[in-house]
C-alpha cells in the first residue's frame, strides 16, 4: 500500500513538469506581452521598460522560467495584476462560496440521478423508460444558459420565491437563502446525463449472471436491486463522481457569473478578461495538481469498494 | 438453376457480402428515429448551406422592423419601446433651455446644423411586426436566428474537425508506434487532461484573444484528448493483427500502414467522436460567445442571441429567447439521436 502510494506520487511528477512547461510556454510565447498590458494604454516606452524589468522580463526565458518554478513551488505567485490582491489569498476568499454551491450540486445530483436511473434500468424497455431517456435527450440538447435565463426569470423575478442574485458573508445565510436556486437550476440541468449515463451502468450489470442467480433463488425485487445491482453499479458510478470532482472547484462559473456569488470560477473568468495572468497561471497549475491528487483518492476508493481490485 | 452462361459473367457469381458502410447503411435505414433525426439534420445542412451561399437570411443586420417588433401574431399590443424611438425623432431639434451665453459650443451648432441639412437620411417605413419579432434595433430575430445557426454550427464543426483530425493522428502514432514515442505522447495527454477542460479553455481564451477562428483553435487545441484515447486503443489492437503483419510482409511503408489498412478499420470510432464533439462543441461556443470570449459582436451567433435575450426577458421581450433555443434544441436533438443511431448502426456489437 505504502509503496503503491510512493509510486503514484512518483508517477505525478513528469505529470507536473509537463502542466507546469504548458502553462508557462502558452503565455509566454502567445500571450501578449505583460508589460503592455500592465501599462495601459497611456504608457511611454520608458514606463514600459520599467515595467518590464520589474518583472523580469528582460531576463532570458530560462531565468523566467526558474523564477515560474520557484512560484509555483513556494506558493506565492505574487499579486494580482489588476487588483493587487495576494493570489493566494483570492484562493482563501474565494473558495468557501464556490463549495458551499458546489457541494450541494454534487451530493443532490448523484443522490437523485441513482434511484431515476435504477428505476428506468429496470423497466428497460417499457413506455416510462423511453419517456424519460426522450426527455433527457430533449433537455440535454437546450443550452444551461436557457436554463439558469429562464429559471432567474421565473423563480427570482416573476415568482420571487428566491433572491434573483446576491451573496453575504454568513455561511448559514448563504446556504439557504442564496444557494437554493442556483443549485437547483444545476443539479436540474446535470439530472439527465447523469441520468442517462448512470442508466447504462445499471443495465450493463442487470444483465449479468448473479442477478440470475439471485432472482431464482428467491429474493425479493428490491434486495436484488438495492443489494445485488446497485453495490455493482457503484463502481462505475464512482468512477464517474471522481472524474467530475474537480471541477467542483472551478465550480460551475457560469453559475457564479450569473448569481454574482464571489467563487473561484467568477475570478478566473473576470481574470481572463482583464488579462490577469498571475491568477489564470496560479488556479490552472493547482487544479491539476489536485485533480491528480483526487484521482488517486478515487482509485483508492475502489478498493474499499470492490475487493476485487488490486492495487498496483 | 441452369448450366448456361450468362452473357457477360466474367468472374464466377458470387453474392458479395456488403462493406462495413453498406452494411451500416442498411441498419441506420432500419431506424426510423435515425431517419428522422437524419432527415432534420440534412434539412438544418441545406438552410446553413443557403445562409451560405446568401440565399437566405442575407439581409440579417438590415433593421426592417420597429424596435422590439412583436411577432405577427401578438402585433396589436402597445410597443413602448418603439412610440419612445418616435418621440425622439419628432423632439431631436427642440432645444429646451437656452444655454447659448456659457456653451463653449454654441457658435458651431449653425454651422452643423447647415451641414446637418445638406444630408439627407433616408427612413425606410419600419414594420409594426415581423415574422418572429424584431430585437433591439429592429431586425429580424428569424433572419438573426437562421444566421446564428449557421455561425453556430459551422463553428462546432470546424472545431469538432480540428480536435478529430488532432486525436486520430496522435492516437494512431501512440498506438501504432508505441515505446519512446507513444510515452512521450502519453505524456502529453496526461498533461492536457489534469487540467479541467474549462480552465484549460479559459487559458487559451486569455492567451489567444477573440474571434471565429480562436474559437475554433481553442476548442480543437482542448477537445482532442478523448479522441486520442479511444484511436490509440484502436491502433494497438490492430497494429499486431495479421492483416497488417501481412501488409508489412508486403512491403508496405509505416504511412501506409497506418493510414491505409488500419484507418478505414477504425473509421467508425472516428466518425462517432466527430459527431459526438460536433454537439459538444455547438454548447461550448454558445457558452463561449454569450460571456463575450466567442464570436465578435458584428456577428451573430446562438450565443450572442441568448446574451440579447437574457437583458429583454425582463421587459417581456421573449421571442428571441425562443426563436434561439428553439433552433438550438432543433439542431442538438436531431443531431445527438443522429449520432446514437451512427453508433448503433457502425459498431452493432456494442448494443
Amino acid at each position: 500500500m505504502a509503496s503503491y502510494l510512493v509510486r503514484r506520487i512518483w508517477q505525478m511528477l513528469p505529470t507536473l513538469g509537463g502542466v507546469i512547461l504548458l502553462v508557462f510556454f502558452l503565455f509566454k510565447f502567445f500571450g501578449g506581452d505583460p508589460a503592455e498590458v500592465l501599462a495601459g494604454q497611456v504608457a511611454d516606452k520608458q514606463q514600459i521598460e520599467a515595467i518590464r524589468s520589474q518583472l523580469g522580463l528582460d531576463q532570458p526565458w530560462w531565468v523566467q522560467l526558474g523564477v515560474f518554478l520557484k512560484q509555483v513551488f513556494s506558493f506565492d505567485f505574487g499579486q494580482s495584476w489588476m487588483t493587487r490582491e495576494p493570489v493566494s489569498s483570492i484562493f482563501v476568499s474565494r473558495l468557501p462560496a464556490t463549495l458551499t454551491v458546489m457541494v450541494p450540486i454534487i451530493v443532490l445530483e448523484v443522490f437523485l440521478a441513482i434511484p431515476i436511473a435504477m428505476y428506468v434500468a429496470y423497466v428497460r424497455g417499457s413506455l416510462a423508460d423511453r419517456a424519460i431517456v426522450a426527455a433527457c435527450v430533449v433537455a440535454m440538447s437546450i443550452s444551461f444558459l436557457v436554463y439558469i435565463i429562464f429559471g432567474q426569470y421565473v423563480f427570482g423575478f416573476l415568482l420571487g420565491w428566491f433572491p434573483v442574485q446576491g451573496w453575504s458573508d454568513h455561511f448559514l445565510t448563504n446556504l439557504f437563502r442564496y444557494a437554493p436556486l442556483p443549485v437547483m437550476l444545476a443539479v436540474f440541468v446535470s439530472l439527465a446525463p447523469q441520468t442517462r449515463l448512470y442508466r447504462t451502468f445499471f443495465l450493463d450489470e442487470i444483465n449479468h449472471d448473479y442477478v440470475r442467480t439471485a432472482r431464482a433463488k428467491g429474493l425479493a425485487e428490491p434486495v436484488v436491486m438495492m443489494k445485488h445491482v446497485l453495490r455493482n453499479a457503484m463502481i462505475p458510478i464512482l468512477t464517474n463522481v471522481a472524474v467530475q470532482l474537480p471541477s467542483i472547484f472551478v465550480g460551475s462559473f457560469l453559475i457564479e457569473v450569473f448569481f454574482s456569488i464571489p467563487g473561484l470560477g467568477r475570478e478566473v473568468f473576470l481574470a481572463v478578461n482583464r488579462s490577469d495572468y498571475p491568477v489564470i497561471q496560479a488556479v490552472t497549475v493547482y487544479l491539476a495538481v489536485l485533480t491528480m491528487l483526487i484521482n488517486l483518492g478515487a482509485d483508492l476508493l475502489y478498493k474499499l469498494v470492490d475487493p476485487r481490485v488490486e492495487l498496483r | 438453376m441452369s448450366a448456361v452462361l450468362e452473357p457477360n459473367a466474367g468472374a464466377p457469381a458470387v453474392a458479395r457480402s456488403p462493406g462495413v458502410w453498406d452494411a451500416a447503411w442498411l441498419r441506420l435505414k432500419d431506424d426510423p428515429v435515425g431517419m428522422g433525426a437524419l432527415a432534420v439534420v440534412l434539412a438544418f445542412l441545406t438552410l446553413i448551406l443557403a445562409s451560405v451561399l446568401g440565399f437566405a437570411a442575407a439581409d440579417w443586420e438590415r433593421e426592417k422592423g420597429v424596435p422590439y417588433a412583436y411577432p405577427f401574431f401578438a402585433g396589436d399590443r402597445e410597443n413602448v419601446e418603439a412610440q419612445a424611438m418616435q418621440g425622439i425623432a419628432i423632439g431631436k431639434d427642440r432645444r429646451p433651455i437656452d444655454i447659448s451665453d456659457v456653451d463653449p459650443l454654441a457658435p458651431k451648432y449653425r454651422e452643423w446644423a447647415e451641414r446637418a441639412a445638406k444630408l439627407s437620411l433616408i427612413d425606410p417605413p419600419r414594420l409594426a411586426t415581423l415574422p418572429a419579432g424584431g430585437d433591439r434595433w429592429g431586425r429580424d430575430v428569424l433572419a438573426k436566428a437562421i444566421k446564428g445557426t449557421q455561425i453556430s454550427v459551422l463553428v462546432g464543426v470546424f472545431a469538432a474537425l480540428v480536435a478529430t483530425l488532432i486525436g486520430t493522428l496522435l492516437g494512431a502514432f501512440s498506438g501504432y508506434f508505441g515505446r519512446r514515442l507513444g510515452d512521450l505522447l502519453e505524456w502529453v495527454y496526461n498533461v492536457f487532461t489534469a487540467v479541467p477542460t474549462i480552465l484549460l479553455i479559459f487559458a487559451f481564451a486569455a492567451v489567444f484573444g477573440r474571434g471565429i477562428g480562436t474559437v475554433i483553435l481553442i476548442l480543437g487545441l482542448t477537445g482532442w484528448t478523448g479522441t486520442y484515447r479511444l484511436v490509440r486503443a484502436e491502433y494497438i489492437k490492430h497494429a499486431s493483427r495479421e492483416y497488417v503483419r501481412a501488409a508489412h510482409a508486403i512491403g508496405a511503408s509505416h504511412a501506409s500502414r497506418i493510414f491505409v489498412h488500419i484507418l478505414p478499420n477504425v473509421s467508425h470510432v472516428v466518425l462517432v467522436q466527430l459527431s459526438l464533439l460536433v454537439v459538444a462543441f455547438i454548447k461550448a461556443e454558445v457558452i463561449l460567445s454569450f460571456l463575450g470570449l466567442g464570436v465578435p459582436i458584428e456577428m451573430v451567433s446562438w450565443g450572442t442571441m441568448l446574451g440579447e435575450a437574457q437583458n429583454e426577458l425582463i421587459t417581456g421581450k421573449w421571442w428571441q429567447l425562443a426563436a434561439a433555443t428553439a433552433f438550438m434544441a432543433m439542431f442538438v436533438t436531431a443531431f445527438s439521436l443522429l449520432t446514437d443511431a451512427l453508433r448503433d448502426a457502425l459498431d452493432p456489437r456494442l448494443r
